[in-house]
Formats: C-alpha cells, sequence, structure tokens
C-alpha cells in the first residue's frame, strides 16, 4: 500500500498555558486510508484534529494536506481546501428541515453575495437527495432536524460534510450514543464513504474500531504510542498497559 | 408540510398588507396633519428597528450604537438641506455670507473641504446610505475578524456612539455642535416645512419603509438568511461549513446601518432639523427598546414596536414628563423578561392558534371562505401526512428501537 500522502503533520506541537496537549507529533494519512485515533481521555486526539482544521492553533510544527500548508489558514480555507470536520456532539441546525441542513452545506454560494444569489436549483436538490440516500436520511428531508433520534443527527451531520466532498473528513467519536444497529449502519456508511477519500476517526468502541480501521494510531499525552494495524496494536504490550488494559 | 409553507406565505403578505393599508390610509384619514407628521417621525426609527431585526434577531449581534449611523445619515441629509438654506441671499448680514450660520458664528470664513461634495444632492443621496454602511463596515470588519463578539460588541457600539456626540458636540463651527443643523428650508427649492410637503414627506418614508421590509425579507429567505440563523446557534458549524463567518456579521451590521442612514435622512426631511441628541447612548438604546418591544424576529412587528414605544413616549412625556425615563426601562426589563419575542412572540404564540381554532370551529360547515377553507384542509392534511410518516418510521429498516416516532414538524412561531 503506497497511495499517496494526502497529509501530513510533522513536529506537531500545542501548548496551553505551558501543557504540551500535543508534543512533536507526526502522523501520516495517505489517500484513500480510514485511521482510527484511540487512546485515554487527555491524550489529545481531539485537540489533534481541532489543530488539522484550525479551530486550535499550533505552538510549533507543520500540517501540509496535499500541497497547502493549514497551519495558517483561516478555518473556512482549511474547509474550502477538501477538510471536513465532524463535532463529537451532533452539530446540526436543529430547526431547519433535513433538507435545508444539506442544502446549506452544498459549496456553492459561500461568499455573501453568492450566499444572496444562491438558488436550489436541480443539480443542488439532486445532490442533496444523492447524499440523504447515502445517510438512510432520504424519506426525511422535510423533517425539523431537531426531531431526528440522536443516531440520525450524527449521519445528517456526516451528510452536511459529505455534501463538500472533502477529500479529507474527520470524525470526532461518530458513533457515541448510538444503538447496536445503527452503530452496524455507521461501520457501513464510513466503508463506502472511505472508498474514496481519507477518513480519521476518534473511537473509543474497540469492536467498531476492529470493523472499520485500516490502521490504527494509539495517542497517549500527546505523542503517539504505537501505530499499525488492529492485530498489531492490541498485542503492544504498552498500549495494553496505558488503553487497553489487562 | 407544503401547505404549512403556503399558509405562511399567506400570513407574511397578510401581515405586511395590514401594516401598509395602517400607515398608507388609515393614519393619513384619521389623524391632523401635526399627529401625522409625528407618526412620520416615527416611522424613520422604524428603520432603525428592522434593520435590527436583521442583525440582532436574525444575526444575533446586538448593537447598542444604532443612533450612530442614524445620526449619520441625518447629518449627510441635513447638511445638503443647510448648504441649500444657506444662499449667499438669505446670509447676507453675516460676515462670510454663503456659508451656514453656526459656521460663521464660530469664526469660520470659508465652507470646509469636506462638506463641499453635500453642495451636490445625488452625491448627498450616495452619502446618506455609504457614509453609515461604510463606517459599519470598519467597525464590523475590524471586530468580527477578531471574534469579538456579543458583551463586548454591545459595549464598543455605545463607545462609538459616545465618541460621535462628543464629536459632533465639540466641533460646534464645523458641525453646528450641540444645538444640531437647525433652519432648514427647502429640498431642492420645494418647501418642506408646509402641511403638504409634510404629507409627502410622510407617504415617501412609509412608502419606503415598507419597501425595506420586503428588501430583508427577501435577505432573510435567502440562503445568506438561513446561514445567519445557522450561526446564531452554530457558529462553529458554519465557520467548519467552509463560511467566512465574520463576513456574514459584517453585512448584516452594513444592512442595518443602511437602513438606520435611510431612516436618519427621512427624520431630517419631516423634522427639520438634526442634533447630537439623536446620535448618543440613550437614543441608541431606546432603538434596541423599539425592537424587544416588537419582536425582534419580526419585521412588521418591529415597526409596531416603533410606533407603539414612540406613541407611548409621545403621551406619557407630555402628561408625565419626569416619568417617562423608568417607564421606558421598566418596558424594556419586562419585556425581556416577560415575553422575548416581543409583541411579535405574543402574537405568535397566543392570538394566531387562537384564531386557528375559530377558524377550524368555523370551517366545519361547508366552505365559509376560501382561506379558511384552505386552512382547514391544510391542517387536515398535515395530520395525514403525520401518519404517513408515524407509520414509515415504523416500518423503516434501519431505524433502531431507539427511534421516536418520526412526526412531521409542528408548526413553530415563525413570524412574518
Amino acid at each position: 500500500m503506497s497511495s499517496p500522502i494526502v497529509l501530513a503533520c510533522e513536529d506537531l506541537t500545542v501548548s496551553f498555558d505551558g501543557f504540551k496537549a500535543i508534543d512533536k507529533l507526526n502522523l501520516y494519512i495517505e489517500k484513500g486510508e480510514l485511521r482510527v485515533i484511540i487512546g485515554p481521555n487527555g491524550a489529545g486526539k481531539t485537540t489533534l484534529l481541532d489543530l488539522i482544521c484550525g479551530k486550535t492553533r499550533a505552538t510549533g510544527g507543520s500540517i501540509k494536506f496535499k500541497d497547502a500548508e493549514l497551519t495558517k489558514l483561516p478555518e473556512y480555507e482549511i474547509v474550502r481546501a477538501g477538510v471536513g470536520r465532524k463535532f463529537q456532539t451532533p452539530s446540526i441546525y436543529e430547526n431547519l428541515t433535513v433538507f435545508k441542513n444539506l442544502e446549506v452545506s452544498f459549496p456553492r454560494g459561500r461568499g455573501v453575495f453568492g450566499a444572496l444569489a444562491f438558488r436550489c436549483t436541480p443539480d443542488v436538490r439532486e445532490r442533496v437527495e444523492q447524499v440523504a440516500l447515502e445517510i438512510g436520511l432520504q424519506d426525511d428531508l422535510e423533517t425539523e432536524s431537531g426531531l431526528l433520534s440522536h443516531g440520525q443527527k450524527q449521519w445528517l451531520e456526516i451528510g452536511m460534510l459529505l455534501m463538500q466532498e472533502p477529500e479529507l473528513l474527520m470524525l470526532d467519536e461518530p458513533i457515541a450514543g448510538m444503538s447496536v444497529r445503527e452503530r452496524e449502519l455507521t461501520a457501513d456508511l464510513l466503508k463506502r464513504i472511505s472508498a474514496n477519500r481519507s477518513v480519521i476517526v476518534i473511537e473509543h468502541d474497540m469492536d467498531f474500531v476492529e470493523k472499520i480501521a485500516h490502521k490504527v494510531t494509539v495517542m497517549h499525552q500527546g505523542k503517539i504510542l504505537a501505530e499499525g494495524n488492529m492485530e498489531k496494536v492490541q498485542n503492544d504490550p504498552r498500549v495494553i498497559d496505558v488503553y487497553l488494559g489487562h | 408540510m407544503k401547505s404549512i409553507m403556503d399558509w405562511l406565505k399567506r400570513n407574511e403578505v397578510l401581515s405586511l398588507s395590514v401594516l401598509a393599508a395602517l400607515i398608507l390610509v388609515v393614519f393619513p384619514l384619521v389623524l391632523e396633519p401635526f399627529r401625522l407628521n409625528l407618526v412620520g417621525k416615527y416611522l424613520t426609527y422604524g428603520f432603525v428597528a428592522i434593520g435590527l431585526v436583521m442583525l440582532w434577531g436574525y444575526g444575533g449581534v446586538l448593537s447598542l450604537g444604532q443612533g450612530v449611523f442614524f445620526g449619520l445619515g441625518g447629518y449627510c441629509m441635513a447638511m445638503f438641506l443647510k448648504l441649500e438654506a444657506s444662499d449667499p441671499e438669505s446670509t447676507k448680514i453675516q460676515s462670510t455670507p454663503g456659508i451656514p450660520d453656526f459656521m460663521d458664528w464660530n469664526q469660520l470664513t470659508a465652507l470646509p473641504l469636506w462638506w463641499k461634495p453635500f453642495k451636490s444632492f445625488p452625491f448627498t443621496l450616495a452619502a446618506v446610505i455609504l457614509v453609515p454602511t461604510l463606517l459599519a463596515f470598519v467597525i464590523g470588519f475590524a471586530l468580527f475578524k477578531r471574534r469579538v463578539g456579543g458583551v463586548y460588541f454591545a459595549i464598543i457600539t455605545q463607545a462609538v456612539a459616545l465618541i460621535l456626540s462628543v464629536l459632533i458636540i465639540g466641533r460646534q463651527g464645523y458641525t453646528g455642535g450641540v444645538n444640531g443643523i437647525t433652519d432648514l428650508k427647502t429640498l431642492l427649492g420645494w418647501d418642506i416645512r408646509t402641511d403638504s410637503a409634510r404629507l409627502t414627506l410622510y407617504f415617501v418614508t412609509a412608502g419606503v419603509l415598507l419597501a425595506s421590509i420586503v428588501l430583508c425579507r427577501w435577505v432573510q429567505k435567502s440562503k445568506l438568511g438561513t446561514l445567519l440563523l445557522a450561526m446564531r446557534d452554530k457558529e462553529d458549524r458554519v465557520r467548519f461549513s467552509g463560511y467566512d463567518v465574520a463576513m456574514f456579521k459584517v453585512f448584516a451590521f452594513c444592512l442595518a446601518a443602511a437602513l438606520a442612514g435611510i431612516g436618519g435622512a427621512l427624520f431630517t426631511l419631516q423634522v427639520g432639523f438634526m442634533s447630537p441628541s439623536f446620535v448618543g447612548i440613550v437614543p441608541s438604546i431606546e432603538m434596541v427598546i423599539y425592537t424587544a418591544v416588537g419582536g425582534r424576529m419580526s419585521l412588521v412587528g418591529a415597526v409596531y414596536g416603533a410606533l407603539l414605544v414612540n406613541f407611548g413616549k409621545t403621551f406619557f412625556s407630555e402628561s408625565f414628563p419626569d416619568l417617562w425615563l423608568f417607564l421606558m426601562a421598566a418596558l424594556f426589563i419586562g419585556v425581556t423578561m416577560a415575553f422575548p419575542n416581543g409583541l411579535a412572540g405574543l402574537y405568535d404564540s397566543h392570538i394566531k392558534p387562537w384564531l386557528a381554532r375559530r377558524k377550524a370551529a368555523k370551517a366545519e360547515p361547508p366552505k365559509a371562505q376560501p382561506p379558511l377553507a384552505a386552512d382547514s384542509t391544510s391542517a387536515a392534511a398535515d395530520k395525514a401526512t403525520g401518519a404517513v410518516a408515524a407509520a414509515r418510521a415504523d416500518s423503516k429498516p434501519g431505524t433502531g428501537p431507539l427511534q421516536p416516532p418520526a412526526g412531521p414538524a409542528p408548526a413553530t412561531g415563525q413570524t412574518a
């Protein structure tokens, strides 16, 4: 497997008042890869995603996405470069319908005057319907999204990201609070959407990780403790020590 | 769902038509010229109020400095009118004829450079809109790009209001100082002090206000309006969907400023002067109260808010001048605590359901009036889709046992 590298974090460091939440971290994600990041609480997993998407600014090091250096770009430019981020709690527009939620995420009319002139043309509608089908909400397009179940809200947010056709998708605990059936559907969804893009997932549920991961990265205290396929990571004594338990 | 949207649309047109009928027909018919001129003045505050609906209600950004933009628009117009009133013939007793009287009193011997363009009417019209918009752009860009918001933004806008009023008062020779710019007489030779001119100006104000409401409604319905609402609840989600959130706030701020400027210019035309007492902190806060009372999510409501609070102000300050400020403060606190969506919110939560029930009861016997019948069928259709949706939710594969019954969205308190 030697696909081109899409994302390269090198010597990445961020410190909050002297506490190094991420400490000289190196991480490489290949094209078409589904990477899962695991680790105990406070290991810096969410902070890492925050750094990549620009929510938190790095103290040092670099983040290269394709050819662009992300550490200096404003958040909206990072998104436009092709990085999508899903937050831990479902972050959708609860007062809008599912259709509107997806429509607003369509990557056209992103400037002020573009947004004024934006019309829901047939191609937008078609794309919304296509994504809705992908996330299993095709029958709920006119439902106010606040009325969806927790799992459906998570899918809707993934759908909103898919609307933007990101090349790198980052998901923070996408199955938290989901039923068993919903987890299975989410695993299938993630497998499908990682076919033509790179995906980074933070997850705690080891059964789920086993089901989806191509490669697993274990983080601990802002550093990478181990990296490799599931089997290798699970048998790594250091990982068992700090995270998986005996 | 479709039928609910249709009903809302009709309701929207209806509420705008009622307002239009009130200000274009009822007031001119029943009010004497003096009172009508007062209403015209109140309507100019309506521009500020609908601007605040866009900025505060939709954008979630509270500005306590809208008086600045109202004042700038008003001063631009006043400068033009003052220059027209200061022709060499009527100012020949001054030591320097041909310049505004207050400049002469302050030992100025020539018209300042920045006053000169205001001899042109087209320039003045453009300035009425552009000067407030540009200032709003500069303030908004500087603050929103740095993620200054909420209380801090409100305080800074207050400071701007204070600065501008102190500046105007302090630079008496250029601005007319605390008295403002007074003795305005004609607009392009047309005497604006006569009753007939005031009547015309009243209709112009009412017409421009109604057009502004339609324009704002159009903005609300565009993707930009949706994004403003989305930003209010989930700013990060909008930002991480590739939107430059700051620029959308800047736009809302500029729109509110431009509307306030137009209001200010129409104010000057109807009242015949402009002074710093419309620029400072107190008038700016009063303007927020109009919107709060009327309902910050409702354009039409905000105009009613401006009218009602000002009627109250005139009535109470004629009868109990000392009490008014306390009453106004109590009104603001009361509204914010008891009904945060203002009068429009009360209408939505109380009167509208009551009307709907009455209509439903009336529509039982065969078709009374076309709109009533349409309403009851829409309600019935809605129930039917609800049942279908619930049934579909049960049978749909892939929904776990945790799935709540998915009904259609209830008609939420959306206001015209």
